[in-house]
């Protein structure tokens, strides 16, 4: 267990270091995924213990973004004067990213794959 | 009373106070989210957000000092960024017939969401601040908000518009999918994973076991591609 905890904070240490001497724009952690996705791409599948210690950091995922989240108490009279701009931002584009990727899916699954798998439970629809 | 005062200024200035309030505000978040049956609008972080601030803003308590706490929560944010490599090799293997669709599909409409973002916050007198904070909102809050920071917004600000994505496209998105006549599960799961990060594919599962795969394949690949070129297209737009 200790062991796959290590991997996790040695692929993020990883990650920022290369993101550090290369100087490229991404976060240290998100290359620390992909070397982790590496990782995992050599192993060919997912060790147990490592799978339990991933599903107890993302089991409470949204309890680890509180802490920064709170920080918008920092920022109260910049939404006062742009909460109308944020608010039409967030919603249309939401719409917007929902619709285009739901129609160019829709579009190609039809050419891509001839084999979709059907539903297995006829009558259900 | 005079030793409840003291014993109040002696821990407030403690990591443990902060660091307990954060776990107990999100745990009320969590109790009133399950209490309404897993609705969207009532979600655990906003609720937990909003106690804490309420908190802090009433006893006079800045930014710097409950962060002193809640920084042991924080850190872990990077561990279980690298963790989500885990999910989402487990569901590339299982939607591995489609990626190419899945693809051209979640760069479209990561694309464009991202785009549609910036052009209405910029037309609408948005400063520049807001509007690095809105370019990452479609994807999920850790790498989202690390992408924020890379390219000038803020943080918070990107995590407020991020769980107000999730929820709206948890919301919305089956209903928009419904008129636009998408009615594949693939093709749902993908478009709502990838415009609305967990909070979407949490609803998605909902629908189907094959729109959960999708919708969290996407999530994950849509955080790996925007935390990559975002910043890099965000350096040529800003020139």
């Amino acid at each position: 267990m200790l062991f796959y905890l290590t991997l996790i904070f040695a692929c993020q240490l990883a990650g920022e270091l290369i993101v550090g001497i290369l100087a490229v724009p991404v976060p240290g952690p998100v290359a620390g995924m992909v070397i982790m996705l590496g990782v995992l791409g050599l192993l060919r599948r997912v060790p147990q213990d490592l799978g339990a210690i991933a599903q107890t950091l993302l089991g409470h995922l949204s309890l680890l973004f509180v802490p920064a989240a709170v920080g918008v108490m920092l920022h109260f009279r910049l939404i006062g004067g742009e909460w109308a701009a944020m608010s039409v931002a967030v919603l249309v584009s939401t719409l917007v990213g929902i619709a285009v990727t739901g129609a160019v899916m829709m579009v190609l699954g039809r050419r891509d794959a001839p084999s979709a798998p059907q539903s297995s439970r006829p009558g259900e629809d | 009373m005079e030793q409840l005062q003291k014993t109040w200024v002696y821990l407030s200035a403690q990591p443990l106070f902060h660091l307990t309030l954060t776990l107990a505000a999100f745990q009320v978040g969590l109790f009133l989210y399950r209490r309404s049956g897993s609705f969207a609008l009532v979600n655990p972080v906003l609720i937990a957000v909003a106690l804490i601030v309420g908190f802090l803003v009433l006893t006079g308590t800045d930014y710097g000092t409950y962060f002193q706490g809640a920084q042991f929560v924080h850190f872990l944010l990077g561990p279980a960024t690298v963790a989500l490599a885990i999910p989402i090799f487990r569901q590339f293997s299982r939607v591995r017939h489609s990626w190419k669709a899945m693809l051209a599909s979640l760069v479209a409409g990561s694309v464009a969401a991202s785009l549609c973002a910036i052009a209405i916050g910029w037309a609408m007198g948005a400063g520049m601040a807001t509007i690095a904070s809105l370019a990452p909102k479609s994807i999920t809050t850790p790498v989202a908000m690390a992408v924020s920071e890379q390219i000038g917004g803020l943080p918070s600000l990107t995590s407020v518009f991020v769980i107000a994505t999730g929820i709206i496209g948890a919301m919305a998105g089956p209903w928009l999918l419904d008129r636009l006549g998408v009615k594949d599960a693939a093709a749902r799961g993908v478009a709502i994973g990838t415009a609305s990060h967990g909070i979407g594919a949490a609803r998605a599962i909902e629908e189907s076991e094959a729109a959960g795969a999708f919708a969290g394949l996407a999530m994950g690949v849509n955080a790996l591609l925007t935390a990559i070129l975002l910043p890099l297209v965000w350096v040529w737009l800003t020139k």
